[in-house]
């Protein structure tokens, strides 16, 4: 089994890193992240006190936008290609390969926003307490991002409008994370980087067995 | 290579509220191939996928033993990838190394991207994926489609060989084929007649 996953592994972590035909690599999630982060404080003026009030919001919303970037290219393009076809042939499970494409999902779109976030800390006027709670807070939540955003794109695969539904779907799934996030940063709020973690792992138990139920389902 | 089996008993299949052919059944052992007959639309694609395994059948089951590998209108190759590296992907993971024979005549494209193949080099590269995954049971949905005359002889050649070897073949497919001891199945003969029932004879 290790065997044959493994080069699916390999295969959805470059597809999702370097992007290639019709897909955009993680280069694009990450520049919106710092986009935002870059725009905001031109948008609510150079207050350093109202940007450190606000600013780790921004980065919670612009975290949560980045994630939802690349959903239509997460499963659409293997499902149009007969490739869960082909691995439905050979016995590999949907689960399996959904939880290994969130994997890969999480590290080409999670990780560079852990190590882009001391930069948009910069932008926003955070201090080093504030990063320090961001950080942990985009290291919990973003498993949880990655898991509810390729639930969606398995749950979108083959709907016209598709990419247009996979957002509109995300945006409610997703807020739970957003309000723990964001409100670990609030005073007194670092409890909510445990309920921030509880999400995150309810959406990781339940996001393979959902997408693949929605995959196969598409396929009737 | 254990002795491949495939039987369907009384299949029938149904898309929206249309039942496309019912009664469909028949029993393959090594060696046997079935080559599915009929028109555009009559349901001979849907009758492969069920025999995949990939969709239920609305009545009658499907009774399989031995791996099954496709070939239907999806490539499954990752159009950006060189040939070469796309077809190793599959080879990696069927655990198969690439036969020296090049039966398919891929390798002059093994350094050009997927995409970039013409209509039957795609058939061709599929084909070669279907014999990567060195399965006793073919399913194959309009194979010879965009080949050449040469190519579409040398297929079947691919063919009578996999059989030759203990495998067995369904084929889908409108054009004639040029394999022994081919069964037939008709898929016109499955098509249920509503309009005989009420009378309405400007369907047929």
């Amino acid at each position: 089994m290790i065997a044959r996953i493994w080069p699916i592994f390999r295969r959805d972590l470059a597809l999702l890193l370097r992007g290639a035909q019709g897909r955009g690599g993680a280069a694009l999630p990450l520049l919106f992240f710092l986009a935002v982060a870059m725009l905001y404080p031109f948008a609510v003026g150079p207050d350093a006190r109202l940007l450190a009030r606000t600013g780790a919001g921004v980065i919670w919303v612009a975290a949560l936008l980045a994630a939802i970037l690349p959903l239509d290219r997460l499963v659409e393009p293997d499902v149009e290609a007969g490739l869960f076809d082909q691995w439905a042939l050979r016995g590999l499970s949907e689960e399996v390969l959904l939880m290994v494409r969130i994997v890969a999902h999480w590290i080409s779109f999670g990780v560079p926003l852990l190590l882009a976030a001391p930069v948009a800390a910069g932008l926003l006027s955070l201090d080093a307490g504030q990063l320090a709670l961001v950080e942990w807070g985009l290291l919990l939540g973003t498993p949880g991002l990655a898991a509810i955003g390729v639930t969606i794109a398995a749950l979108t695969a083959g709907l016209r409008a598709g990419a247009a539904l996979g957002g509109l779907l995300a945006i409610p799934l997703t807020v739970p994370l957003l309000i723990f996030g964001a409100g670990s940063l609030q005073p007194g709020g670092e409890g909510g980087l445990g309920l921030l973690a509880a999400c995150s792992l309810v959406a990781l138990a339940v996001a393979p067995f959902a997408g693949a139920a929605a995959i196969r389902a598409a396929r009737e | 290579m254990i002795a491949p089996h495939l039987a369907a008993h009384d299949l029938a299949c149904r898309r929206g509220d249309r039942v496309l052919f019912r009664g469909v059944g028949f029993a393959l052992e090594a060696g046997q191939a079935l080559h599915l007959a009929g028109a555009n639309g009559i349901g001979k694609s849907s009758l492969i996928r069920i025999l995949a395994g990939l969709m239920r059948p609305f009545a009658g089951s499907v009774e399989r033993a031995g791996n099954v590998a496709l070939v239907d209108e999806r490539l499954a190759l990752d159009p950006h990838q060189p040939l070469g590296r796309a077809l190793a992907f599959w080879h990696a993971i069927d655990a198969t190394v690439p036969t020296l024979d090049d039966p398919f005549g891929l390798a002059d494209l093994a350094d050009v991207p997927v995409r970039y193949l013409s209509t039957g080099q795609k058939k061709r590269a599929a084909l070669a994926r279907l014999a990567a995954a060195q399965a006793p049971i073919w399913l194959l949905d309009e194979p010879l489609n965009g080949l050449d005359t040469a190519w579409a002889a040398r297929a079947q050649a691919a063919i009578e060989a996999h059989r030759a070897a203990g495998g067995l073949v369904v084929i889908a497919s409108h054009q004639p084929l040029a394999l022994a001891g081919v069964q037939t199945l008709a898929m016109a003969d499955h098509v249920p007649a509503p309009q005989s029932d009420d009378g309405d004879g400007d369907w047929a």
